[in-house]
This record gives structure tokens, C-alpha cells and sequence, in this order.
């Protein structure tokens, strides 16, 4: 079962997302990467229907980097998420792309931002986000623990926190995980959780 | 969804292909740009009465893995129309071309068609190019195929494996529209029977005969578990050089092989009186 998790801290986004490939009831990989970055400061963390998740986000991807190459200049956060949830709302009335996602970034200037958006194009900007049964325990749970002056240390405590109770709560929790981490530095891995952890 | 817009498939452009091809050449045999789609109302009705005349070989078992010497594939060789076994000598891999291993588990016309169609795609590229395609890029091709007609009733479930530049690959891909690479990949009904013995005996730097006899093995016993797999076991080994097929043994010959007495079978029962 697909699990994203995101938080905006003080002047970074995490996400978070489960590494699983599901077929029927098989797992058939545990190291699939379902967050994508569209350019050195944006980052989408995908889930829902396989085809349609890499389909959508190779889409968009190609795109704004079109974008940044006809205009030189980079599409920012915001506009690379409406832009994306255009293209959602666009497709919901021909044939629907069956993705949820976060879009995360990170703008000069302006500081870090996170998106949540569903498959029918409903968009938001949130402090901390999340899809999937998963986000139900973890949102509550950060409900509580969030503060903005997160720093980055506390923020993986948090993402972690959040993957220990998906683990013990959720019958169907996924077995690994990767965290991101996007700041004025760019986008980097910062923690894969494997099986057997 | 009681009403589909097809509009994105009217207006696809034509394909570099369709250009280097006399048109006569290309609105018959395998070119897939010019399948005509029934033109109906109501697909979703028309497909389930569709499906009530063409059942699906379901059962199946296939399987690829990545090692260090290369790729191998193994598969059955059972067709089924429900509780009847329509075939047990169904080809299940199909030889794309010498580079190029492609697996069958779903719809049997849906996989050979759609595969004859990457091989006369990949052999355009090679045209074109003068040289190979990457697998990569061939999976990419059927899996854009399957992502276009994706909700229209197609089934596949199929691994293509392969040997490019970049060494040996294995990408699996389905008629929903997903493609991903891995290192053990295993398709069908029998697939999970599959994975128990697969993934118990598989090591990156096993030796080939090794690789070939759990190939084989994993298919056998799946084939003893699930009841719409059986007929022969296929191995196919991918090297540098292209596949060779190294195997095909009948299942019932490896059962006695593998368990010349009966009381060495785990399932294996005495009477309880």
C-alpha cells in the first residue's frame, strides 16, 4: 500500500515514501524510487496506479524542464504545482491519471514549500502532507509534534517516528523506505530503511 | 466509465516508421498504429461480451533473473480454457529478436501480437541506426503501447530480457502501463510458487549450470502446486553473444527425476487406516 509522508520544516521539505512495487499481491521490488526530481530544486513524490504514476510524472518533468530551457529560467514551486494540477484537471474529464502526489521544493528567496494534490486535482499547500493508509496514524502524529522551527535533525526524528508507527499500526505497511531532503543546497537522499530494520 | 475519449489516439502521428514502409506494407501484419478500435458507445460492455468469446490463457508460469553471467528466463507450457487444458506445448517465451527475450503470461494473442510489433519497432531502429536497440528502450516502447490502450481490455504481463552495451537487463512490463527494471522478476498464477524456490536459491555469483537447473527447478515446482501450469519447462540463458535456449524437459520426466521414489516426495501420503 502506497505511503507518502512530507513536512515543511524551517528552511527545508522532507518526504518521505515507501519502495515498493506491488503487483496483485506480490511484491515485486523493494527499491523502486517513487520521488521524482523535476529539476535541482523540485522535487514529486508520487503514488497511485504504476503506469499512470511514471507516465504523469515523466510528463510534467519534460515539460518544465522545456520550460526552464525555451524561457531560461526556472519555474518555481508553485508554478511547476499548478501547472501540474492543471494538467491533473485537465486529463480528470478525458482519462484520468490515477496518481496522487506531493510536490516539494525549495525556492530562492522565498523558502521551502510543499503541495499535496489528489488524482482530481484538489491542491493545497500544506505544512505536512501525506496519501495513502498509512498517513492516517502519521498525520495525527505530526499534528501534534510539528512546530515550524523544525530543524532538519528533528524532522528525520519525526519521518522516522511516523515509519515505526506505520510498521507497528498498518496490516499492510510497506517493508522499506527512502527519505528526501530538499534545501537551498538542492535535493539529497538522506535515509533508506531496508526490510530487515 | 460509461463513455471514452479516444481523441488522443486519432490524431497520433504518424511514426518514422510509417514513413520508410510503402503504406500497403504497413496496414497489415503487425504494424500496431493502424489496429482499428471497434467503434462503440459503450467499450466497457462491448469488451465484457467480447471476453465471453476469446478466454485468456491465465495460467501460467514464467520467471527471469539477472546474474552474474548473464540473464535466464523460464517459463511453462500449459494453455487452459478453464478447467480444460487446451495446450502443453504453447510457446511462452517469444524471441523478439537474437538480443531480445520477451515472456507470455495473460492474454496469448495480446502478448505475440504486441511483441511481433516491438521486434519490427526494434529491427526499424536498427535500421535507422545502424545499431541495436538498448532493452531499455525496448521495454520503454511496449510499455508507451500498453500505457495508450491502457482500460481497453488488454492483458499482458511480460519480462523482456535482454543483453545491450550496458550489460544484461530484465524490465518487467504489464498491460496497466508499468515498467520497471529488477534483478528477479516472476509472472502469472504460478508465480508465487515460483518466487518460494527462486528467491530461496538465488545468489548473485552462482555458475551458469547452477542458474539454468534453478530456473528450471523454480518452474517445476510450481508447476507441481499450481494445476492450470505444466507441459514443458523452457530455460533460456541471455549472454553478451545473444540467447540460446538450453532447456526443454517435460514435467512429468523431471518429477520422477527429481523424486525417483515416492516417499522422498514431501506430499507424499500413506493411508491413515
Amino acid at each position: 500500500m502506497d505511503y507518502l509522508m512530507g513536512l515543511r520544516g524551517k528552511d527545508y521539505v522532507m518526504v518521505c515514501s515507501d519502495t515498493t512495487a506491488v503487483q496483485q499481491i506480490i511484491t515485486i521490488k523493494h527499491d523502486e524510487d517513487k520521488l521524482m526530481s523535476v529539476d535541482d530544486h523540485t522535487l514529486l513524490a508520487l503514488s497511485g496506479e504504476p503506469g499512470d504514476r511514471v507516465q504523469f510524472s515523466e510528463f510534467i518533468k519534460a515539460n518544465v524542464q522545456l520550460y526552464n530551457l525555451r524561457n531560461s529560467r526556472k519555474l518555481g514551486t508553485k508554478a511547476t504545482a499548478n501547472y501540474l494540477r492543471g494538467e491533473l484537471a485537465t486529463a480528470l474529464r478525458k482519462r484520468p491519471y490515477s496518481t496522487n502526489l506531493l510536490i516539494a521544493g525549495y525556492d530562492k528567496g522565498k523558502g521551502p514549500s510543499l503541495y499535496w494534490c489528489d488524482y482530481l486535482a484538489t491542491m493545497h499547500k500544506m505544512n505536512i502532507a501525506g496519501t495513502g493508509y498509512g498517513s492516517y496514524f502519521v498525520l495525527s502524529m505530526f499534528d501534534r509534534l510539528w512546530h515550524k522551527e523544525l530543524t532538519e535533525e528533528e524532522g528525520l526524528a519525526l519521518m522516522l517516528k511516523g515509519i515505526d508507527e506505520v510498521k507497528k499500526r498498518l496490516v499492510v505497511a510497506p517493508p522499506s523506505y527512502c527519505i528526501k531532503i530538499i534545501d537551498a543546497n538542492g535535493t539529497r537522499t538522506i535515509k533508506t530503511i531496508s526490510d530487515s530494520e | 466509465m460509461d463513455r471514452m475519449d479516444l481523441s488522443c489516439l486519432e490524431s497520433a502521428p504518424r511514426s518514422r516508421a510509417a514513413e520508410l514502409c510503402p503504406a500497403d506494407l504497413m496496414s497489415q501484419s503487425v504494424s500496431g498504429s493502424s489496429f482499428p478500435l471497434p467503434q462503440v458507445q459503450d467499450m466497457d460492455a462491448f469488451q465484457r461480451d467480447a471476453m465471453a468469446y476469446i478466454k485468456p490463457n491465465h495460467g501460467t508460469t514464467t520467471l527471469g533473473f539477472i546474474f552474474e553471467h548473464g540473464v535466464i528466463v523460464a517459463v511453462d507450457s500449459r494453455a487452459s480454457s478453464g478447467t480444460y487444458i487446451s495446450s502443453q506445448t504453447v510457446k511462452k517465451v517469444i524471441e523478439i529478436n537474437p538480443f531480445l527475450l520477451g515472456t507470455m503470461a495473460g492474454g496469448a494473442a495480446d502478448c505475440q501480437f504486441w511483441q511481433r510489433n516491438l521486434g519490427m519497432r526494434c529491427r526499424l531502429y536498427e535500421l535507422n541506426n545502424n545499431r541495436r536497440i538498448s532493452v531499455r528502450a525496448a521495454s520503454k516502447l511496449l510499455a508507451n503501447t500498453m500505457f495508450s490502450y491502457k482500460g481497453m481490455g488488454l492483458s499482458m504481463g511480460t519480462m523482456i530480457a535482454g543483453y545491450d552495451p550496458t550489460g544484461p537487463a530484465l524490465w518487467y512490463v504489464d498491460s496497466d502501463g508499468q515498467r520497471t527494471s529488477g534483478k528477479v522478476f516472476s509472472v502469472g498464477s504460478g508465480s508465487l510458487y515460483a518466487y518460494g524456490v527462486l528467491d530461496n536459491g538465488y545468489k548473485w555469483d552462482m555458475a551458469v549450470e547452477d542458474a539454468i537447473e534453478l530456473g528450471q527447478r523454480s518452474i517445476y515446482h510450481a508447476t507441481f502446486r499450481d494445476a492450470v501450469s505444466g507441459g514443458t519447462v523452457s530455460v533460456y540463458h541471455v549472454t553478451k553473444d545473444g540467447w540460446t535456449k538450453v532447456r526443454g524437459v517435460d514435467v512429468g520426466q523431471l518429477h520422477y527425476k527429481y523424486y525417483p521414489e515416492c516417499d522422498l516426495h514431501p506430499c507424499h501420503g500413506k493411508p491413515p487406516i
